[in-house]
């Protein structure tokens, strides 16, 4: 082989209508090379890697500008299959597996070997029966090159989780072709002793000549594993790192990048809350993605209180956990009672309210006019803008009074539509979004819960959504509980702000804190926040 | 621990009686209803062997859709017509006997395959709704059938045999005998044990059928079909083809059908041209479910279990029915309301206790993930 570099890429670009998501990225991987991978939420890692794996999302949004040069020869994947036949495999963070089938049949699904029969003949190759004592002794193998212990004949769905993630390591390893292997996250959902036994399977892998890229948000871990480490930020490579090189506020530095100082829109008003409005004791969360494994945490009556983190880590489970959308277990304390977990309709009797991060999804009916969506959840659960009739027997909706309560939003949140007999769906999304807050407002909330409340919209409409809960906050001295995936936006708003790192509470810094404070809090370096924590 | 008891599986006893509802059922009918009728013994038996020759091939080609996860194929109904129609046209032709089975079988099988591929593509437009869909196809597909049989045979498609059309002069009748191959399967070689009278070719070719299917599932189809049923998504990544495999399924389970309503109609020995082929679906599928099956899993000993037990209702209803009440209407009343009643029950038993795993399931592995993780905490504690 002439070329010392088993991928090339230069000068990689992709947008996705008109966004631009990955800008001139230029990466080289050895054989036998491990290269870190670490960046922020949306810093373009997925949509790198999707490009590499030949996803065929990527080619059907338009495909990618720049070239790739795999194993010497310049290649456009157009589907997943392709670049597995090309020598690229893929582990995934979610595992991509039939929980029905053992250990080996995982392993060599759909590259089982066959016995020839003469069926086969006449009508294709897949008549041929399968070769059992083959496959056994082919997962055997791969297994054995892994050097760990996992039954071939035990049932994934029976397996502990780290055996689940050695078996889709062991069948990317079977692929005999394979030459590069893009692990994303493969130890998230991994306890610490099982994560360190797969990090040693990335050496041996490593070691056999594959080259690996890693994608980890644990630092530490990139830190030990990897030949070097590139950092991803906005869509492009910020700094390409060696191990020995480099420490952990270095890395964190350039994911997050440089505070801008005095000129961000940074929250730097200091104010006073001294009544607990919410204590949240030791709080799990069944959300898929976005597990919450024992939170402990105090709202202050009154203040606006961030919560960051990277995707997956389970910030978004809090909000969901609490307002009974997904099954939780803990103890909410709220005014000095406890709320009943798992119990939506009480919860929002009791003076909550949740603007869900699903905004098309749960959160609006879109088929449905304007005043219906702002007074719904205020008909449903306060009995509110309702005509009574034979003593309550039989209600009626009472449409007068809805629509002057949308009418009233529609001015206030200057809601852009024609009419509050408007469709929902008909909305633009920061339209939408302000129709979402005004279903809340409308149940006159003590706490509300807001997720993601930008996801999707433009720039002008986000600076609009936060006003109008910054203004809202001010106005009615409403708690406010705002989950977002960007930072800066937190930056803006709340006065603290709690960083979620694999499902617990890494630290919770004032908004001043420095960008690179932020940064480690979600690379889970619990320690560093501690000096600020106690201000 | 509070935790620790809901991290105990199920009762094994109440899952059983929960997963077997619907046999267990039957089970307790014919206890109580089989004495009632006063049938003897014999008779009962012969009549249950009767049912089981001429249902099981039917219902066995149900079983490969159900593994590549498409649930019960109510299209079978399709594999019928294509079935009736080789038989209308060796009735026709007055090719009689053990060769006019197999001209009729050779007839329909590429008509089977034509009704299953345009099956097969329907399904996989409609996927997680393939059974209300393929049931919706059965009677789309009845109308063309209709049109072939009522205007076009006689017309378009010649018919010698003045006797099986209308007296207009085209389209078929209403029934037709089929003198020419009555049982003619079945009476190749006939034991007699004990009265109980036991057609030894037919049920080989139901052994073979099932044979087939043993084998079937070994291959590495079968396993791509299994992969496919279990996680479509899954076994696209790994380079399934996905839509195919789903059609081949569909279209080995047509032309299953057709033969199957071929061995199903020459031991009755009569088509009803516009209605035999109608209830076919439902019937086999109450048969299946009421075996042990589910949408998801099916085997063929659910098969013969399902044939035995429906059928033996059916058979001692209508008498203890007259006995009880006076009325042997009954019988049939109760024959309709069993077969939809046993086919709704079932799918939502199944969908319930879909719910109840996967509530058990979260359960579960939440409660693991916080043992690994405080034991974690607890070992770096005492680091």
């Amino acid at each position: 082989m002439k070329d010392k570099f088993l991928l090339r890429m230069e000068n990689v670009s992709k947008d996705f209508y008109g966004n631009t998501v990955l800008k001139n990225v230029n990466l080289n991987v050895k054989p036998g090379e491990i290269v870190g991978l670490v960046g922020e939420n949306g810093a373009g890692k997925s949509t790198l890697m999707k490009i590499i794996f030949g996803s065929s999302e990527i080619y059907e949004t338009g495909g990618y500008n720049g070239k790739i040069i795999f194993a010497g020869e310049e290649v456009n994947f157009r589907s997943s299959f392709d670049a597995l036949q090309a020598g690229i495999g893929m582990v995934h963070q979610e595992f991509v597996l039939i929980p029905g089938y053992s250990a080996t049949e995982n392993i060599l699904l759909n590259t089982e070997p066959t016995r020839p029969n003469i069926l086969a003949e006449v009508f294709d190759e897949r008549v041929n029966t399968l070769d059992w004592p083959e496959m056994k002794k082919r997962a055997k193998e791969a297994i054995g090159l892994l050097e760990v212990d996992l039954d071939p004949d035990m049932l994934v769905k029976e397996m502990p989780v780290g055996h689940r993630q050695f078996t889709e390591i062991a069948r990317e390893i079977n692929r005999e072709s394979t030459k590069l292997l893009i692990m994303d996250e493969p130890t998230a959902v991994l306890t610490e002793s099982e994560a360190d036994v797969v990090l040693k399977v990335i050496k041996k892998i490593a070691s056999m000549g594959i080259a690996v890229i890693f994608i980890s948000h644990r630092l530490k871990e990139i830190l030990t594993v990897c030949d070097y480490i590139v950092v991803l930020r906005d869509g492009e490579i910020q700094k390409e790192l060696r191990p020995a090189e480099t420490n952990e506020r270095e890395i964190a530095e350039y994911m997050v990048g440089k505070d801008l100082g005095e000129k961000s829109g940074v929250n730097r008003e200091k104010r006073e809350f001294n009544e607990t409005i919410l204590k949240i004791e030791n709080l799990w969360v069944d959300m898929p993605g976005e597990q919450v494994n024992g939170i402990s945490l105090e709202v202050k009556k009154g203040e606006i209180l961030g919560i960051g983190g990277l995707t997956g880590q389970g910030k978004l489970g809090i909000a969901n956990g609490i307002m009974g959308l997904y099954p939780a277990e803990g103890r909410v304390i709220f005014k000095g009672e406890e709320l009943p977990l798992n119990n939506t309709r009480e919860i929002l009797n009791r003076g909550l309210a949740f603007v869900s991060e699903d905004r098309r999804g749960i959160g609006l009916l879109l088929d449905q006019p304007l005043n219906w969506n702002i007074a719904f959840t205020a008909m449903q659960v306060k009995g509110e803008y309702l005509k009574n009739y034979l003593g309550g027997l039989i209600k009626w909706r009472d449409d007068e009074a809805i629509s002057q309560l949308a009418r009233e939003y529609i001015e206030r949140l200057n809601i852009k539509c024609f009419s509050e007999r408007q469709y929902a769906r008909e909305l633009s999304g920061g339209n939408q979004q302000k129709v979402c807050l005004a279903k809340a407002f409308a149940l006159n909330p003590e706490v509300l819960f807001v997720s993601e409340p930008t996801r999707g919209i433009d720039i002008g409409a986000k600076k609009l959504v936060l006003d109008t809960l910054r203004l809202y906050n001010r106005e009615y001295g409403t708690t406010i509980i705002i989950t977002s995936s960007e930072l800066e936006e937190l930056r803006t708003i709340s006065d603290r702000i709690a960083i979620i790192n694999e499902g617990k509470i890494a630290g919770i810094l004032p908004p001043t804190a420095d960008r690179v404070e932020f940064g480690l809090l979600m690379l889970g370096k619990m320690e560093t926040g501690e000096g600020v924590l106690n201000e | 621990m509070k935790n620790q008891d809901s991290l105990k599986t199920v009762n094994p006893v109440k899952q059983f009686f929960i997963n077997y509802a619907v046999p267990i059922l039957f089970i307790i009918m014919i206890v109580f209803a089989a004495p009632m009728s006063g049938l003897s013994p014999v008779f009962l038996i012969n009549e249950v062997m009767t049912r089981l020759t001429r249902n099981s091939f039917l219902i066995l080609s149900l079983l490969i859709p159900v593994l590549a996860g498409m649930g019960m194929n109510f299209g079978i109904v399709m594999g019928a017509m294509a079935g009736q129609i080789g038989l209308i046209l060796i009735t026709d032709w007055q090719i009689v006997g053990v060769p006019g089975i197999l001209l009729a079988m050779l007839i329909s099988t590429p008509i089977a395959i034509v009704f299953g591929y345009f099956t097969g593509i329907v399904l996989n437009k409609a996927r997680g709704r393939e059974m209300v869909t393929g049931m919706m196809l059965g009677y789309f597909m009845n109308g063309i059938y209709q049109l072939l049989v009522l205007y076009g045979m006689g017309k378009i498609i010649p018919i010698r045999d003045k006797s099986i059309l209308l007296s207009r002069g085209y389209g078929i009748r209403n029934a037709i005998s089929l003198d020419g191959i009555r049982q003619s399967l079945d009476n190749v070689i006939k034991l007699d044990i004990m009265g109980i009278q036991i057609p030894l070719v037919t049920l080989a070719v139901i052994a073979l059928n099932c044979l087939f299917i043993i084998w079937f599932r070994k291959t590495k189809l079968g396993q791509d079909m299994r992969t496919v049923g279990q996680d479509m998504e899954v076994a696209r990544m790994a380079g399934i083809d996905v839509e195919k495999t789903r059609i081949i399924s569909i279209i080995i389970s047509t032309v299953l059908a057709a033969y199957g309503m071929i061995i199903y109609l020459q031991n009755i020995g009569t088509i009803n041209t516009y209605n035999s082929h109608e209830q076919i679906g439902f019937f086999a599928v109450a048969a299946l479910l009421v075996g042990g099956a589910s949408v998801s899993r099916a085997s063929i000993l659910n098969v013969f279990i399902g044939v035995v037990l429906f059928h033996t209702v059916f058979i001692v209803s209508p008498r203890a029915g007259k006995e009880l009440i006076g009325s042997a209407q009954l019988g049939e009343y109760f024959r309709v309301f069993i077969t939809y009643g046993v086919i709704a029950f079932s799918l939502a038993l199944y969908a319930w206790r879909n719910r109840i795993e996967a509530e058990n399931e979260r359960k579960k592995a939440m409660m693991l993930r916080r043992a690994s993780l405080q034991n974690e905490a607890e070992e770096g504690g005492n680091l």
